[in-house]
């Protein structure tokens, strides 16, 4: 059963960012003021919904280890906020790419792109974290506790458009874009959302390897051996 | 306890961000009319301004890389100066973000254009051809 999610969320995301992609490159209209550069929109605007996506499931792992203290939750916790970082980093990425023809700069510290690039940071600080606790409890702990603080900005980002004005555009909705372009941004929207599921399903398997490996009593002691030599 | 105390310090801290607690520390760029409320303070001071372009106001002069147009809020109108070719989304249907200082004259000098895109995207009326931006990066005759 686990195994069938696993490679099934894989296929069934690979399917439909082909899909998705193909068509937004080769079937959806050209968009009349950008042109092609538009179609950047169909790889852009996906990663960052699935990057806060992935920044939620993180958050509610962290609350739950918490409050639970099941070790699945620390691990779900660490899979997603490091699938978030790669879709966050993708989403920085892709709007640079985007911003230069159309608004003239890869970057300005506009609240939108300020805002994403501090979630950028914080997910990184929370991932840095992990790495300098040597205890797993401790560490579960400590990183649960930065994870909820870290996720505060997530909202922040998606409302910064609204709040403050700026140079990013607000939240297209389907009455602002045509039709054939909604299809295309929904197949790739879901195909990253199923990817980035796949990706948090390997991501626990790896971590939960690495946690029983350092749980489990040293082989020294196990064998009544005077300690390593 | 203390994921009770984490999750209150993160839902306090964007409360407070959403009840616009931030004031003016997160301005990212002034209208006209803001600029025309700062005088002469504004006079030699590096800042944004943002705004629609007035229709008709372009000047571009190719001969000599300079363009002239006018910013507004619908109101409150700064002249501005941007030397080269502007990026090429850059037309009367945009909005604009330029970054520069503005002179005892009242003349912006930009030093950065920035073209601001709305949240539309149409495919172009049958018999339409669509803008290619950046298929050719320099322009024969500008805006």
């Amino acid at each position: 059963m686990r195994h069938a999610v696993m490679v099934g969320t894989g296929v069934v995301g690979l399917v439909l960012l082909a899909l998705g992609h193909g068509l937004g490159l080769f079937w959806a209209p050209t968009d009349k003021m950008m042109g092609d550069v538009q179609r950047m929109m169909y790889a852009h605007v996906p990663t960052a919904w699935t990057a806060l996506v992935a920044y939620l499931i993180s958050f509610v792992a962290c609350v739950g280890y918490l409050f639970f203290g099941d070790w699945t939750w620390d691990l779900v916790a660490e899979a997603a906020a490091e699938v978030g970082l790669v879709f966050n980093g993708l989403l920085l990425a892709t709007g640079m790419i985007w911003g230069r023809p159309t608004w003239g700069v890869y970057w300005t510290w506009d609240p939108r792109l300020t805002t994403a690039g501090v979630l950028f940071l914080l997910y990184g600080g929370y991932l840095a974290l992990r790495r300098f606790v040597d205890d797993p409890e401790r560490r579960a702990s400590l990183a649960a506790v930065v994870g909820i603080l870290a996720f505060a900005d997530a909202p922040i980002v998606y409302f910064s458009v609204r709040w403050w004005r700026g140079l990013h555009q607000i939240q297209s909705t389907p009455k602002t874009v045509d039709p054939e372009m909604v299809l295309c941004l929904r197949l790739s929207a879901f195909a990253m959302l199923f990817l980035m599921v796949h990706f948090v399903l390997r991501r626990v398997q790896i971590g939960r390897a690495r946690l029983d490996r350092e749980l489990a009593p040293p082989p020294a002691a196990a064998a009544g051996w005077g300690g390593p030599r | 306890m203390i994921a009770v105390i984490a999750l209150a310090v993160c839902l306090g801290a964007i409360v407070w961000i959403a009840r616009g607690s931030m004031g003016d520390n997160l301005v990212y760029y002034w209208s006209p009319a803001d600029l025309e409320a700062q005088g002469e303070r504004a006079f030699g001071t590096p800042v944004r301004l943002g705004g629609q372009i007035e229709p008709g106001s372009i000047d571009w002069r190719p001969e000599t890389q300079d363009l002239y147009f006018v910013v507004t809020d619908g109101g409150a109108k700064v002249k501005v100066h941007s030397k080269g070719t502007p990026p090429q989304m850059f037309s009367e249907a945009q909005g604009v973000v330029v970054e520069g200082t503005i002179d005892a004259g009242g003349v912006f000098e930009s030093t950065n254009l920035m073209v601001k895109h709305g949240n539309e995207y149409r495919a172009p009326a049958p018999g339409e051809e669509p803008q290619q931006v950046y298929r050719s990066l320099v322009q024969e005759d500008g805006p």
